[in-house]
């Protein structure tokens, strides 16, 4: 290069030391701002990537893929967790980019065909076990990065035991019936009557979020409600995911937006505490919702009413002394046990240690979450917004069966609450 | 005109209390935040109210770390701890250790198990010697030569019940304690024990009283650097 401007400089005949200097000062700001156009060029494309990667772990961590594809303490996406079904037990697959266990192999296409579709690379249908019944909601651009942060990881060569699933569900034939009658595939239509935000919001809870997953009553074959969010028991986990559109249950719609999202992404509020696998999800995936995002998911749910159901099937109509002296013997174990943390009216200290009077957990038709709590306590989730969080101890260990039924019998019964009582038995179809 | 408005303001202030009153006082401190614990593990730590849950009052902080991220990650199994534990984060999980590592309180009087002569001797010349022919080695070269633990990761052995010591050398010996590790230096230990062995200790260990310094050493012996360098972490812990 240099060679070259001297040359020109001597075809130029330019002897003048001026005109040399200013050919050279001309060339080299050509040169520079070549250059850093180059490199201007290569920075914004490094940086397009690298906010699309940014952008794939921020959309993989909102659709919760590690809460499956990893164990316990394990190597995160590697697999391995075991979902239980009545279907049988599925193994989740390595999704870390290693080639002969992950999914090193797969292009961009092949991961939109399985969340997509529900196919596999190879083909084969997927079991609904992978919520490709919402995940087909996600559209094309953000699956691409999410594919594009996943084959970001370091890939990890960990095999999985395979998945075992019971007669006569391993028939492939019967997963084409079973789509035919209840996968809806599509990408997510934006209601137009609706808001940006609200459709953003029904995006992530309809789609990527897939809270239909827990939050809905399966059907015999496994199949959810479409996007009705009513609450039903979670398959394979002892815990029933309430309602997001009842107010008996967990619906919102007489909630502030702020308190709305501020449960979802610090896990608790003045009056209200994810406990349990929502606990789970907060820690995981939603405490590390974007403002915006938890402003859209916060205005879509409360914007869901459903019918309200009838009032907590109560099994007694009038209070009878010995229905009174079997509440009272509850409530000297809620004096000894619980009062000093949920208070003596049962207000507790709210943002801390929730109220129990009105506490709709509390109050739910199904004393399934109440019952889990008492026996097996647990902190909620550490998050930004509470990083220290306050615990309930396990009660297991303390109370036999039936002091947990005295227990959650009183407190469903106290300070004007009223649900059905809980027997022995509730308790022990608990466990587990 | 000043009387009224003071009323007003009294009555402002009723009605405020009466909406806000709550009758339980949360004060912003660990030990509030640990209830959850102390209710199995002593109310002020000191023995528990059942002998089964192990005392966690000034052990190295380091080891409690470890303990509480085996529980949370299902490494160590104890379903009530695995459950508690579950949604916390290892900061926090570090700032419960502190708090309990850092805890001095007295300790209480030992259990009292009769031993027979060559019970003792048996269980001394476990814990002081070790037995070359199986490769065990002296408790005490790794616990400590008053078995009151070393920093930052190693256990005390004096103020635990025999039921928590058997339950544990059980449960090294059947590899449930720790799972998905292929070998751990305590496992390949308590294997080489017999029952009546591993029993003998345990009531030896329980029966010794809390004498002088109470406190975990702070130097880790050469020897066990060397025989147990492979658990032996980046950060500073002891699997």
């Amino acid at each position: 290069m240099i060679n070259r401007i001297m040359s020109l400089a001597r075809n130029c005949k330019c002897t003048n030391l001026f005109g040399i200097c200013t050919a050279w000062l001309v060339l080299i700001s050509i040169m520079v701002s070549a250059n850093t156009l180059a490199n201007e060029l290569e920075r914004s494309g490094a940086m397009q990537s690298s906010s699309h990667l940014l952008r794939g772990e921020y959309l993989t961590r909102i659709g919760n893929c590690m809460g499956c594809h990893t164990t316990k303490g394990g190597q995160p996406f590697a697999g391995g967790r075991r979902l239980n079904t009545s279907f049988g037990v599925f193994v989740t697959p390595n999704i870390t980019p290693d080639k002969q266990m992950g999914i090193g192999l797969w292009s961009e296409e092949d991961f939109w065909q399985a969340l997509h579709h529900g196919k596999s690379r190879d083909g084969r249908l997927l079991y609904p076990a992978f919520p490709y019944t919402e995940y087909t909601k996600v559209t094309r651009q953000d699956a691409n990065a999410m594919f594009a942060y996943l084959q970001s990881l370091p890939a990890i060569a960990q095999s999985n035991p395979s998945s075992e699933i019971s007669f006569p569900y391993q028939f492939q034939p019967l997963l084409t019936i079973w789509r035919a009658l209840y996968f809806k595939e599509g990408v997510y239509v934006t209601d137009s009557s609706k808001s940006t935000d609200w459709n953003r919001g029904a995006y992530l809870v309809q789609g990527l979020g897939h809270c239909n997953a827990c939050h809905t009553t399966r059907n015999a074959l496994g199949a959810s409600q479409e996007d009705a969010l009513k609450g039903g028991r979670i398959m394979g986990v002892n815990w029933y995911a309430p309602s997001l559109s009842s107010r008996l249950e967990a619906g919102s719609s007489d909630w502030t937006l702020e308190e709305i999202s501020e449960l979802l992404t610090k896990g608790i509020t003045h009056r209200a505490v994810a406990s349990g696998p929502m606990a789970t999800v907060i820690r995981q995936s939603l405490q590390y919702l974007s403002q915006e995002d938890a402003q859209a998911m916060a205005v879509y749910l409360k914007s869901l009413t459903g019918e309200e159901r009838k009032t907590p099937g109560v099994n007694f109509a009038v209070m009878s002394g010995s229905l009174q002296r079997h509440l009272d013997s509850g409530g000297q174990l809620y004096k000894k046990y619980c009062q000093s943390c949920h208070g003596e009216n049962g207000e507790g200290a709210p943002g801390v240690y929730p109220a129990l009077a009105g506490n709709r957990s509390v109050l739910m038709n199904s004393p399934l979450n109440a019952i889990r709590s008492v026996l097996n306590g647990g902190y909620p989730a550490t998050t930004a917004g509470n990083p220290q969080p306050y615990g309930m101890p396990p009660f297991q260990q303390i109370l036999r069966d039936e002091e947990v039924a005295l227990v959650v019998s009183y407190i469903r019964n106290a300070w004007g609450n009223r649900g059905r009582l809980v027997t022995p038995v509730d308790v022990d179809l608990s466990k587990g | 005109m000043m009387r009224f408005i003071v009323l007003i303001f009294f009555g402002i202030a009723c009605v405020a209390n009466v909406h806000g009153s709550s009758s339980v006082i949360v004060p912003d401190t660990m030990d509030e935040r640990v209830k959850a614990c102390t209710i199995c593990h002593g109310a002020e730590d000191e023995a528990g109210r059942d002998a089964y849950y192990p005392r966690i009052a000034g052990k190295p902080q380091g080891y409690l770390f470890n303990q509480l991220r085996n529980f949370r990650d299902g490494r160590r199994y104890y379903q009530p701890m695995n459950i508690l534990l579950e949604n916390m984060s290892d900061d926090y999980l570090q700032s419960i250790a502190h708090h309990f590592a850092s805890l001095q309180l007295p300790y209480p009087a030992p259990e009292s198990f009769v031993m027979q002569p060559e019970e003792i001797e048996l269980a001394e010349r476990f814990i002081y010697s070790g037995n070359a022919q199986k490769d065990v080695p002296a408790c005490s070269a790794c616990h400590g030569d008053n078995l009151m633990g070393i920093e930052p990761a190693i256990p005390g052995l004096i103020g635990l019940s025999r039921a928590y010591i058997t339950a544990q050398l059980g449960g090294w010996r059947k590899g449930s304690i720790i799972r998905g590790q292929a070998s751990d230096c305590m496992s390949e230990i308590a294997r080489q024990l017999t029952d009546h062995e591993a029993d003998t200790i345990a009531k030896w260990l329980a029966n010794q009283p809390v004498a002088g310094e109470a406190s975990p050493l702070t130097a880790l012996s050469p020897e066990l650097a060397q025989r147990c360098h492979h658990h032996i972490q980046e950060n500073g812990g002891v699997r």
